[in-house]
This record gives C-alpha cells, sequence and structure tokens, in this order.
C-alpha cells in the first residue's frame, strides 16, 4: 500500500501518545528528530517494543494491514531504522509500499 | 488478577479433547472467558467460548485469532498453551516429518502464542502464560528423544521468556504432567508406562485435577511473584 511520509508520521506519533498517556516521567516529543533509542532517547527499551506493537496495531486497525516491522531485513540494515522517529518513517513508507496486506 | 472473583479472558491451545478441554471446562465454571483453538471444529457448546479451527503454527491464522481476541476484549489475561504432539519411537526409526511435526507444534506454535499472548498482555496491569513440559525431560526417557527435546525447548523458552517479558507483569512458567489418560499416550504399551510411573515418586498416572490445580496456582493473583519455574508432577 502506497503512504505519503505524512501520513507515517502521524501513525507514529499516535503511537507516542499512547506511550505519553501512561508515562510518569518527561513527556516524548512528537518531532522527527526524536531519538528512538540510545542515549539522547527518551525511550528504553520496553517503550520502544511498546510504540513499534502500537503502530503495527494501528495498521492492522485502519488499513488492514499485517506487518512486522522488527523483521529480519529492518534488524540487519546498515543505518538502523529506528534511530530517530524520521528513519522510522521513512522505513515503513518505503516497506509497505510493497508489502503484502 | 483475582481468579475467584473478576473475569478473566484465558485462551487455552488444543481444547478439542483431553486436558485442554478439561481447563477450558474448569474455567468456564469459574465464569471466565475462553478462547479455544484446535484443528477440529468446537468440542464445548458455551456462550462464553470462542473456538478457532487452526493450525496453531500457522503464523497468519493464529494472528487472526489474536487480532480477534484484542478486537473483542482490547486484552488478554491468560495464555495456557496445552497443544502438543508425541512420537514415541526409538530414534533410528523417526521419520524427519516426524521430527518437523513435533517441533512445529511443541515448540514454534508455543513460541508464536506466548509472543502474540505477551503484546495483548501489555496492555492488562498484568498475565499469565502457563507452557506445558513433561516429566519425559527429567527422566531422559529411551523412545522419547524428539518428544523430550522439544519439551526441552518449551522449558529454556520459559525460563527466558520469563526474563524479557516481567517487564510487562507477565509471569512465564511451565509445568510437566506425568502420564495422563489421554490420547497422547494411547499407542504407549501398557509396560512402558509402568515403567514410567515406577521412577515417580508418586506411582500413578496424573488426573485432569492435578494439571488444573498447577494451572489454578500460577494464575491466582499471589503467584504474581513465581516466574520461570517448571512444576513436575508425581515427585519427577
Amino acid at each position: 500500500m502506497i503512504f505519503e511520509n505524512n501520513q507515517i508520521q502521524t501513525l507514529i506519533f499516535q503511537a507516542i501518545d499512547e506511550l505519553n498517556a501512561l508515562r510518569e516521567e518527561e513527556l516524548i516529543d512528537k518531532s522527527p528528530s526524536t531519538a528512538l533509542y540510545g542515549q539522547a532517547s527518551p525511550l528504553d527499551s520496553v517503550d520502544l517494543v511498546n510504540l513499534l506493537l502500537s503502530i503495527e496495531e494501528f495498521l492492522e486497525d485502519e488499513f488492514d494491514i499485517s506487518f512486522t516491522i522488527a523483521n529480519e531485513k529492518a534488524m540487519s540494515l546498515k543505518n538502523s531504522p529506528f534511530k530517530s522517529v524520521a528513519s522510522l518513517t521513512d522505513y515503513l513508507t518505503t516497506e509497505l509500499a510493497t508489502a503484502d496486506s | 488478577m483475582d481468579t475467584s472473583n473478576s473475569t478473566l479472558v484465558i485462551l487455552i491451545t488444543g481444547t478439542s479433547k483431553g486436558i485442554g478441554l478439561a481447563l477450558a471446562e474448569h474455567y468456564l465454571k469459574l465464569g471466565h472467558v475462553v478462547y479455544g483453538c484446535s484443528r477440529s471444529e468446537a468440542a464445548i457448546d458455551h456462550d462464553a467460548y470462542y473456538h478457532f479451527a487452526l493450525d496453531v503454527s500457522d503464523e497468519k491464522q493464529v494472528k487472526s485469532l489474536f487480532s480477534a481476541i484484542r478486537k473483542q476484549h482490547k486484552g488478554l489475561d491468560v495464555l495456557i498453551n496445552n497443544a502438543g504432539v508425541a512420537a514415541m519411537n526409538h530414534a533410528m526409526l523417526t521419520p524427519m516429518d516426524t521430527v518437523e511435526k513435533i517441533f512445529n507444534v511443541n515448540v514454534f506454535a508455543s513460541f508464536l502464542f506466548c509472543r502474540e499472548a505477551v503484546k495483548l498482555m501489555r496492555k492488562r496491569p498484568s498475565g499469565r502464560i502457563v507452557n506445558f513440559s513433561t516429566v519425559a525431560v527429567s527422566f531422559s526417557l529411551a523412545g522419547e528423544a524428539i518428544y523430550a527435546a522439544s519439551k526441552s525447548a518449551v522449558e529454556t523458552l520459559t525460563r527466558v521468556l520469563a526474563k524479557e517479558f516481567a517487564e510487562f507483569n507477565v509471569t512465564v512458567n511451565a509445568i510437566g504432567p506425568t502420564p495422563v489418560q489421554t490420547d497422547l499416550i494411547r499407542n504407549v504399551p501398557d509396560d512402558k508406562i509402568e515403567q514410567l510411573l515406577s521412577q515417580q515418586s508418586i506411582k500413578r498416572l496424573g488426573e485432569f485435577a492435578d494439571v488444573i490445580n498447577v494451572t489454578d496456582f500460577y494464575i491466582q493473583p499471589s503467584s504474581d511473584f513465581i516466574t520461570g519455574q517448571v512444576m513436575y508432577l508425581g515427585g519427577a
């Protein structure tokens, strides 16, 4: 399915909203430059897992697409798609264009 | 999680007969919502029972089962990974087809259900996963190389997943039943069963109630500090 970059970014922001709703510490900024892992990231490993699972659920609920984000390809790319909101947006836009629903 | 006063959403695999059927009937009697699956159609007719006829090792079918639970109940409280197959045979006479089938159902499907279950449990205050091992692991039973090896893998999965899922308040434990009078052992000669029972501290076949007692224990709210454990019946 063909998505615009901003559609995917909106999905990621929806998932960040879900994380923020249950968050006691500093809220996660809904920005393309938000780091998703590493020292600069406000997310810990459990947050990242929850974020990816929420995006998968939105894809299924809103677009009827069953897609595993952390697949072998994503995990083996030289430039990790999980670095930031922007890199995840680019990765998903590209991958979903060729994914089976 | 209160197993007596609140309604839980419980998924049990392999509910067409034997232990799975007994577990499903038990938790329905307690007033819980039970999702079941097996290759065949439903063996239970109850308002709170939802059945899916599927192959437990088929990822697409299994994901659609979890998707249905999520849409209907927004989450899952308990998974009982009961579905399993056995083949008792000398290793030299065991075809690779059998090896693949046993690992597909006992190991790969157990993992698949654990993975999908924790995704639904993360939105609940807590979750419980109960896997099925066997005394064949602790006894290293001759004639059950592949079955015991597959269940050893289930035990390792149980211990590792207990660590990974703890952050989501999900406990993962296993039960190791003795032989119980079900289809799983119908082709095992009586003398082999007797030989096995003689290795147990308490030398009798297991009953459905023995298995239910352990799943009840793992599921109860006060067991939230019990995880990564394998409990064998009969003193194996």
